[in-house]
C-alpha cells in the first residue's frame, strides 16, 4: 500500500528563504504522525505544502500514490484545522460544520443529519445554531474539528493544534484527539512546537531544524536516541557531553546525550554501583519544580543538570557526586 | 463517516479556478486591469492632457490656442497679479490648516481618551455627518449666517459688541463691507467646510497612543505639558499631517466657497474657471492647476516620509 | 511624582470639544430656519415671521427643480454602480498579494481625491476636449465615478484587510474553489463594507458641484442648479427647502454607511 503522503526531496523557497529544504518523508496510513520543530523550521510550510495552499518549487509530493504537484486545495482529500480555527464568522456552527457538504451540494437535510452527529462526536450536540463568537476557545477547536472531519478526509492536518487552549484544556483535548484518531482509523498529521505534545500523541515524530528534517522515529527512539545535540536539546533536556567528557567516563569518544533524570546524586561514603560512571562537583543553581527538583552541578569539566527526587534536603553550595548508568550516556551520530 | 469521491467535478468555474490557483499573479493582474485603466489612463491621461495644455499659448489676437510647445504660458503665470493670487491662496491654505489644527484636536483628543461607549459613537457620528453631508449647503449655511443683515450681525448688536464686529470689518486685508464679502468669512468657512477632514485623522492618530505611554511619561516626572509636548504631540503629527493633506489641497482647489463668500479678489480655483470659462485661456488655466498639483506632489511626498498614510 | 490616569477630562479641553462640535453643527440648523422665514428678499435675522408656504411652492410652482433632481440621482446611481465594480475589483486585487509597485498603486487610487477637485474637474474636460466628445450624462457620470471608486476602494479595502486570509484558505480547504469561495466566504464579509462604500459614494455623487461644473456642460444637476441659485436668488426661502431636502437625501445614507460599519465591528472581524 502507498503510503499516505510522500515527500520526494522537496523545496519551498520563499525569495532567498529556504523555508523547507530537500525533504523526503512517508507517512504510513492510520498514523498519528507529529511535524516538531522550533518556530521557522519548516514544519508548518511543510503542512501546508500537503493541504495544498503551498506548492513545491523542486521535488514530489504524492498522497495515497496520487501526485498532487498543482492540484489545488479544493481537489485534495484532506481537510485542515487551522492554528486559529478558522471558523467563518458569519456562520452558524452548524453552518460550518456543514460548509464542505454543501459545496460537494449534499442536500441540506442529510448535511444538517451528517453536521449534527459531527459535532456529537466532539461533545458539542446541541451547538448547531450558536454563533462561533459565543464559543470558548476549547469549544472552537472541537468545531473546527468536527468541521474538517465531517468531510471524512483521507488525512487530517492540524497546526499546533492546541497552542491557544490553557494547559488543563491541552491535556484533556491530546487524550480526546488521540482516541479519536484511534477509533477513526484516519491518518493525523499535526504541527508542533511543543515537544512534550508531540511525545504523548505522536506515533511517529519528525523533527524539523532549519527547513531540513533531522531525525524521524517513535517518540522512544527520538528520546532515548537522539541522532544530533539539536535534537537532544529540543526534545526534552539534556546534558551534551563532548567526546573527550564522554570518554573518560565510559563512554564512546563522540558527543554524547546524556537525560538529568538518568543522573542520581550519591551520598556521601557510599559506593558508586556498578555499571555506573560518575563526577563530583559544587551545585550552583537549585530550583525547585513541583514533581522533581533540577539541581545545576559544576564539574571539573563541565557543568550537568540532573533531575532528583523533591524531598531532596540538598542545598545551593553543597559538594556532590553524580552517577549514572553508563548506558544512559547516548552516542550522536554528528557534532551538530 | 464514508470517505467522499475525491475528485470534484470541473465546471467551467471550477476550471478558471484551477488556472487562477496555479496563476495568483494572473488573478491579480485581471482583477486591477479594469480599475488601474480607469484611473490610470482616464483619470491620469487627462492629467497629462492638462499638463500638455500648459504648454500651450494663448494667441492674444485672435483668442485661439495656439498648440506649439512654449514655456511663454509659464512665464505669464509669474507675472505681478497672478502671483498676487497664487501667494494669496498658498497663504489662506496656510492659515486655514493651521486653524482646523488647533480647533481639531481638542475635539480629536477628547474623542480618542476620554469618550468611551455611546458618547464615542456620537463623537464620531458628530464629526462624520457634517463631513459628508452636502458640500453647498453647508457653504449656503454661511452664507445666511455671515450676511449683513444676517445672525452675526443681529448677535453682535443684541450683545452691544456691534462696535467690535465694524471694528473688525474696518481691518484692512482681512476686513470687508459685510463678512461675507471679507477674507475673514472666507476663512472661517474654509475652516469649518475642511475641519472634520482635520479631527478624523487626528484622532485615528491618537487613538493609537496607548494610555500607558501618557502614564509611563508622568511616571517618569513629565508634568502635563511636557507629556503632551515630547510624547502625545509628535505621536498625533501624522494623524495632523494627514489631516492637512485635505485641508491644504482642498483650500488651494476650492472656488465655490470664495465666489459665494468673499472679496473680489480671486484665488487659483476662481482663476482657473474664470480662465477656462468666460477668458478661453485653456493653457494659463492648466498652467495655474499646476501651482497646486506641484504644490501636493510635494506635500505628498512630505506625508509619506512621516507616515501619515498609516492614518488615512 | 505620578500623577494616575485620569478618567476625568480637564474642564477646558471639555469646552473646546464641545466648543468645536457646536461649530460644526450649529450652522446647519439656519438652514432649517430660513426654510420658514417670510422674508424672501434677504437673510434677514431673525425672519420676520415664520411659514410653511415655501414647501408648497417648491412642490407646485417651481418646476425647474425637477429636471436637475433626476438628472442628480439618475448620475449618483450609476456613479455609484460603477464605483462598486471599479473599487472592489481594485481593493481586492490591491490586498490580496504583495507585487512590485503596489504602494505606487495604492497612492494613485487616492490621488483624486487628494487632488483639489477642479484638477479632476479641468483635466477631464480639456480630455474630452482634445477627443471631441461632447458633454452628456456620461461625462458627468465619468466624472463622479472617478472619485466615487476611490470611496468604495477605501472603504472595501480596509474590510479586505481585516478578512483573515484564513478563512480563504479554509473554505479552500473544505472543497469550495475561488468562485465558490467568493461567494461563500468573501461577499458576506465584505458586503456591509461595500454597501456603506455605496452609500457614501451615492451621497458624495449626489451632492458634487465642483468636477460637474467642468463636466456638465449645458446640463443642470442638483447642486448646479444650487449653485446657481446661490449667485443669483430668485425665492432664497425655496433654494433653503431644496437645501434641507438634499441635505436630508445625503444624510440617510451617511447614517445606514456608519450603521453598516459599526455592525461590520462585531461580525466582520476574525474568529478571536
Amino acid at each position: 500500500m502507498s503510503p499516505a503522503v510522500r515527500f520526494q526531496n522537496v523545496s519551498r523557497h520563499f525569495g532567498s528563504v529556504r523555508a523547507v529544504d530537500g525533504v523526503s518523508l512517508d507517512i504510513e496510513p492510520g498514523e498519528f504522525f507529529a511535524l516538531l520543530g522550533p518556530s521557522g523550521s519548516g514544519k508548518t510550510t511543510c503542512l501546508r505544502l500537503i493541504a495544498g495552499f503551498e506548492q513545491p518549487d523542486e521535488g514530489h509530493i504524492e498522497i495515497f500514490g496520487e501526485t498532487v504537484e498543482g492540484v489545488p486545495p479544493y481537489r485534495r482529500n484532506v481537510n485542515t484545522v487551522f492554528q486559529d480555527y478558522a471558523l467563518f464568522p458569519h456562520m452558524t456552527v452548524g453552518e460550518n460544520v456543514a460548509y464542505g457538504l454543501m459545496i460537494k451540494g449534499v442536500e441540506k437535510s442529510v448535511r444538517e443529519a451528517k453536521a449534527k452527529d459531527a459535532l456529537a462526536m466532539v461533545k458539542l450536540g446541541g451547538y448547531e445554531g450558536r454563533r462561533t463568537a459565543q464559543l470558548s476557545g476549547g469549544q472552537r477547536q472541537r468545531v473546527a474539528l468536527a468541521r474538517a472531519l465531517v468531510n471524512g478526509p483521507k488525512v487530517l492536518l492540524l497546526d499546533e493544534p492546541l497552542g491557544a487552549l490553557d494547559l488543563k484544556l491541552r491535556e484533556q483535548m491530546q487524550e480526546e484527539l488521540k482516541s479519536l484518531q484511534t477509533s477513526l482509523g484516519i491518518t493525523f498529521v499535526f504541527v508542533t512546537h511543543d515537544q512534550g505534545e508531540a511525545l504523548s500523541m505522536a506515533n511517529r515524530v519528525a523533527i524539523f531544524s532549519d527547513g531540513k528534517i533531522v531525525q524521524v522515529g517513535t517518540p522512544t527512539d527520538v528520546y532515548e536516541r537522539p541522532a544530533s545535540r539539536f535534537v537532544a536539546d529540543f526534545v526534552g533536556s539534556s546534558n551534551v557531553l563532548p567526546p573527550e567528557f564522554a570518554a573518560s567516563h565510559s563512554g564512546t569518544p563522540s558527543w554524547t546525550s546524556l537525560r538529568p533524570e538518568r543522573i542520581e546524586v550519591v551520598s556521601d561514603g557510599a559506593a558508586i554501583p556498578s555499571g555506573y560512571a560518575s563526577v563530583k562537583g559544587l551545585i550552583s543553581v537549585i530550583s525547585y519544580q513541583g514533581a522533581v527538583t533540577r539541581i545545576t552541578v559544576v564539574t571539573e569539566k563541565l557543568p550537568l543538570i540532573a533531575s532528583i527526587p523533591a524531598t531532596t534536603s540538598l542545598r545551593k553550595g553543597d559538594h556532590v557526586t553524580l552517577a549514572w548508568p553508563k548506558a544512559a550516556m547516548v552516542a550522536m551520530g554528528e557534532s551538530a | 463517516m464514508t470517505a467522499m469521491a475525491a475528485e470534484k467535478p470541473r465546471g467551467i468555474a471550477g476550471t478558471i479556478s484551477d488556472v487562477f490557483f496555479t496563476r495568483p499573479q494572473l488573478l491579480t493582474l485581471l482583477l486591477l486591469l479594469p480599475p488601474l485603466l480607469w484611473i490610470g489612463v482616464v483619470y491620469v491621461g487627462s492629467l497629462f492632457a492638462l499638463l500638455l495644455q500648459s504648454f500651450y499659448s494663448l494667441d492674444d489676437f485672435s483668442g485661439v490656442v495656439v498648440h506649439e510647445f512654449t514655456l511663454a504660458t509659464y512665464s505669464q503665470l509669474f507675472e505681478g497679479s497672478n502671483v498676487q493670487i497664487i501667494l494669496r491662496t498658498v497663504t489662506m491654505a496656510a492659515l486655514v490648516t493651521v486653524a482646523s489644527a488647533i480647533i481639531a484636536f481638542p475635539i480629536a483628543y477628547y474623542a480618542a481618551r476620554y469618550a468611551r461607549g455611546w458618547m464615542k459613537a456620537l463623537f464620531y457620528l458628530a464629526v462624520m455627518m457634517p463631513l459628508w453631508s452636502s458640500y453647498l449647503v453647508k457653504v449656503y449655511a454661511w452664507k445666511l449666517i455671515l450676511a449683513k443683515e444676517g445672525v452675526i450681525t443681529w448677535f453682535a448688536n443684541a450683545l452691544h459688541l456691534g462696535w467690535l464686529l465694524d471694528g473688525i470689518l474696518a481691518l484692512p486685508i482681512i476686513g470687508g463691507p459685510s463678512l461675507s464679502f471679507s477674507y475673514l468669512g472666507t476663512f472661517l468657512v474654509f475652516v469649518y467646510i475642511w475641519l472634520p477632514y482635520m479631527i478624523l485623522p487626528t484622532q485615528a492618530a491618537l487613538e493609537r497612543v496607548p494610555t500607558n505611554f501618557i502614564e509611563a511619561s508622568a511616571d517618569l516626572g513629565a508634568d502635563p505639558g511636557q507629556t503632551f509636548r515630547t510624547v502625545i504631540f509628535p505621536l498625533a503629527l501624522p494623524g495632523i499631517v494627514a489631516g492637512s493633506i485635505f485641508t491644504f489641497s482642498l483650500t488651494l482647489g476650492d472656488y465655490i466657497i470664495p465666489q459665494i463668500v468673499g472679496n473680489s479678489r480671486l484665488m487659483i480655483g476662481q482663476a482657473v474657471y474664470t480662465l477656462q470659462g468666460t477668458a478661453g485661456n485653456i493653457p494659463l488655466a492648466a498652467a495655474f492647476t499646476v501651482v497646486p498639483m506641484v504644490i501636493m506632489g510635494f506635500y505628498l511626498w512630505m506625508a509619506k516620509r512621516m507616515g501619515a498614510f498609516d492614518v488615512l | 511624582m505620578s500623577s494616575k490616569g485620569k478618567t476625568v477630562s480637564p474642564l477646558g479641553l471639555r469646552i473646546s470639544a464641545i466648543g468645536g462640535l457646536l461649530f460644526l453643527h450649529l450652522p446647519l440648523f439656519f438652514i432649517f430656519l430660513y426654510a420658514f422665514t417670510t422674508e424672501e428678499k434677504s437673510f434677514e435675522f431673525p425672519p420676520p415671521g415664520l411659514t410653511t408656504k415655501w414647501f408648497g411652492v417648491a412642490w407646485n410652482s417651481r418646476p425647474d427643480i425637477w429636471p436637475p433632481l433626476y438628472l442628480s440621482l439618475q448620475v449618483a446611481a450609476i456613479a455609484t454602480i460603477l464605483a462598486l465594480i471599479f473599487g472592489t475589483l481594485a481593493a481586492a486585487a490591491l490586498s490580496r498579494t504583495k507585487f512590485f509597485g503596489r504602494e505606487s498603486i495604492s497612492l494613485l487610487f487616492v490621488l483624486p481625491i487628494a487632488l483639489p477637485g477642479i484638477i479632476t474637474g479641468i483635466a477631464l474636460r480639456s480630455a474630452f476636449d482634445i477627443m471631441s466628445i461632447p458633454f452628456s450624462v456620461w461625462t458627468i457620470i465619468l466624472g463622479h465615478a472617478t472619485f466615487c471608486i476611490v470611496v468604495v476602494y477605501n472603504n472595501a479595502v480596509a474590510r479586505f484587510r481585516r478578512l483573515s486570509g484564513n478563512l480563504v484558505e479554509a473554505s479552500m480547504d473544505l472543497g469550495a474553489d475561488g468562485f465558490q469561495t467568493f461567494r461563500h466566504v468573501i461577499l458576506p464579509q465584505i458586503g456591509t463594507a461595500l454597501l456603506a462604500g455605496g452609500m457614501l459614494a451615492f451621497a458624495l455623487s449626489f451632492d458634487e458641484v465642483i468636477v460637474t461644473t467642468f463636466t456638465a456642460g449645458q446640463q443642470t444637476t442638483l447642486p448646479i442648479w444650487m449653485l446657481s441659485e446661490l449667485i443669483r436668488p430668485r425665492q432664497r426661502p425655496v433654494t433653503n427647502v431644496v437645501a434641507v431636502f438634499v441635505f436630508l437625501v445625503t444624510l440617510l445614507p451617511i447614517l445606514a454607511a456608519y450603521y453598516l460599519t459599526r455592525e461590520g465591528e462585531h461580525t466582520g472581524g476574525s474568529s478571536k
